[in-house]
């Protein structure tokens, strides 16, 4: 039966897909190790995989829910400081560095899950250019607030206070979140192998979600709100649900990129991040979790490509045409032909479920 | 005791009177129409009766579970399910996900099963294939299961939309129009199905249809909506015969 086959072909799809990201990164580590990689593009491999999972969390909201994000930055940066504390905290309880970062990112991602919710619960019950621009302002409060938080750690434990004067913490004690200075000194514990396993954790969890019956829930309130509620889907319910797994992956993302420097801002958590993530998740077309992976990757390697490449005077006009193709590109009749092309079954499927 | 009990059912948008002390009772089992000229209010009942709007006055009762004030997914989770006049289904998924959501509450596993897919979930999704699959064969649209809904024609778009309704299991199933758009051909030969349906799976179905003799095929008693209010009721013969009615009708 033809319906089996098409299951098959989801499934071949998908692992072809998940091969290709193996493959990249074994040809990356390889590269890396022989030498062949430069100093600054070596760099970029953690942020690019903490961008990565930022556009697939992001296009979770935007894509398969359908409802305009313009916070993601405020999750991510909820996720880097608690992924800070935590990591700063365990230091000494738990030794490796990998184990370390992965218990920082699940209580990262318990953090901005938690911030999901108490921003999803009023901001959900709006939608379209209200939505958008209630969580442009909650991701401007977030910042906000971690830029005038004080978090220090000594024998008596950890202190916490909003007010520098009246922050004291005893002799030999760390001051680890001061304030607008951010956080320095950060022991660099993100490896490039890490961001990979969490590439494919937040690919598995999502793909996974879209073809569940919580997920079809998502969508349905994306297509029709009204006939969701008809058929005994609790539109609010699936909204936060949604909102509040992004926000979670976006989180460990934070937490991810946080370890990678030696120095942490809020000010670094922006309307200006959350609008870059937002043009991978365009770019890679709404609701296709390949896309972003492919657009989050290449928009951010490519700058520097190009510089590597002496295209140093065009570098951005080149980034911008690129841009502006991409665009074109996805709403383009070609891009359906392509897709038609690979059979007009998988064409009548919908695009979460291409994956 | 009926299965669908309206009392003086009443609603207002502004100044405008849309329903009007409207007394409706449906037995268990039963096919029956509710028809009216344009804007008599035909569908702001439905809407009434599904939660999207709270009626001003009245009261409406689902075995003899009280209705008015619950959330329209609540009222679906009692039991009743309906298609919208305006085609709504979900348009950028498949003819087979847009029925699967019909077993939402029906057929369900936790989200963690959903996020990394153990457990129950692979017995589950087969279920519920199972069973929209054969909800679809009744509408004839097993064939075309894996198109997006929005490239199906028209007339089977409405199929789809009663389709999905039905796969929430409901005791009582509002259609309103479900003949919209479909030449002679079509519309008679769902009406086929709706009678079909009824007795298969065992729903009570209350219609809105323009076409008065078209109802009068299947339905066993009509309701009668004009600006508002019932103008008559009771069974088809003794509808289509009051003048009433006809003036109604054709002064439209
Ligand atoms: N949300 C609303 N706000 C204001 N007026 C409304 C609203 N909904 C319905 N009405 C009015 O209520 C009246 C009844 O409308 P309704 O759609 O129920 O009619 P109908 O019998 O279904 O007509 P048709 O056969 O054209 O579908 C109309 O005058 C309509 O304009
Ligand atoms: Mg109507």
């Amino acid at each position: 039966m033809n319906k089996i086959k098409n299951l098959w072909a989801t499934r071949r799809d998908s692992v072809i897909a998940f091969g290709i990201v193996i493959a990249a990164y074994i040809v990356v580590q390889i590269m890396s190790m022989t030498g062949n990689i430069s100093y600054s593009l070596k760099g970029m491999l953690v942020p690019i995989c903490a961008y990565v999972v930022m556009a697939v969390s992001l296009n979770l909201t935007v894509g398969v829910l359908g409802e305009l994000s313009l916070g993601h930055a405020g999750f991510m940066s909820v996720g880097a400081f608690t992924g800070i504390v935590v990591t700063t905290v365990l230091t000494d309880a738990v030794p490796s560095d990998g184990l370390r970062l992965a218990i920082a990112m699940v209580v990262a991602a318990a953090a901005a899950a938690v911030v999901g919710v108490i921003v999803g619960v009023p901001v959900l019950r709006l939608s379209g250019d209200y939505l958008a621009i209630v969580t442009l302002a909650a991701c401007e409060i977030i910042k906000s607030i971690v830029n005038v938080l004080y978090i220090g750690m000594d024998s008596k434990g950890l202190h916490l206070s909003i007010v520098k004067q009246s922050f004291t913490l005893e002799e030999g004690g760390k001051m680890i979140i001061n304030g607008p200075i951010g956080v320095s000194g950060i022991n660099k514990i993100s490896t490039f192998t890490a961001g990979f396993v969490l590439i494919l954790i937040t690919l598995f969890v999502i793909l996974n979600l879209i073809n569940s019956r919580h997920g079809r829930a998502i969508m349905a309130v994306r297509d029709n709100k009204i006939a969701a509620d008809s058929i005994g889907i609790s539109t609010t319910r699936y909204k936060l649900l949604a909102f509040v797994i992004s926000a979670a992956f976006a989180g460990m993302a934070g937490t991810l990129y946080a370890m990678n420097y030696s120095t942490v801002t809020a000010a670094k958590f922006d309307f200006n991040l959350s609008i870059l993530v937002l043009v991978f998740v365009v770019l890679g077309g709404l609701g296709n979790i390949w896309g972003s992976v492919i657009a989050a990757a290449l928009l951010t390697v490519l700058p520097e490509l190009l510089r590597k490449l002496n295209f140093n005077d065009y570098r951005m006009l080149i980034y911008a045409i690129l841009l502006i193709a991409l665009m074109l590109f996805n709403n383009s009749k070609l891009k359906q032909m392509l897709l038609e092309r690979r059979g007009s079954k998988k064409a009548a499927k919908t695009e979460g479920e291409v994956a | 005791m009926a299965l669908l009990e309206v009392r003086d059912l009443g609603i207002s948008f502004g100044g405008l009177r849309a329903v009007d002390e409207v007394n409706m009772k449906i037995e268990k089992g039963a096919l029956v129409g509710l028809i009216g000229p344009n804007g008599a209010g035909k569908t702001t009942v439905f809407n009434m009766l599904t939660g999207v709007y709270r009626p001003t006055d009245g009261g409406i009762r689902l075995d003899g579970e009280n209705v008015v004030g619950k959330k329209p997914f609540e009222i679906n989770k009692m039991g009743i399910a309906r298609t919208f006049q305006n085609i709504r289904l979900f348009g950028k998924l498949s003819v087979l996900d847009n029925v699967k959501l019909g077993f939402h509450n029906d057929v369900t596993y936790a989200l963690p099963e959903s996020l990394i897919h153990f457990g129950s979930y692979r017995k589950k999704e087969k279920l519920m294939t199972e069973k929209a699959m054969e909800i679809l064969k009744v509408f004839d649209l097993d064939g075309q299961w894996n198109y997006k809904a929005s490239n199906l024609p028209y007339g089977k778009q409405r199929k789809l939309e009663i389709a999905r309704a039905l796969a929430t299991e409901p005791k009582l199933l509002l259609l309103d129009e479900p003949a919209a758009g479909m030449n002679p051909n079509e519309t008679a030969e769902l009406m086929q199905t709706i009678e079909l349906v009824r007795k298969q799976f065992d729903v009570t179905i209350l219609l809105i249809e323009h076409d008065m003799k078209l109802v009068s095929g299947i339905c066993e008693y009509l309701y009668v909506l004009n600006f508002g209010r019932l103008l008559a009721e009771g069974t088809p013969s003794a509808v289509l015969s009051n003048p009433e009615v006809i003036t109604a009708y054709l002064g439209d």
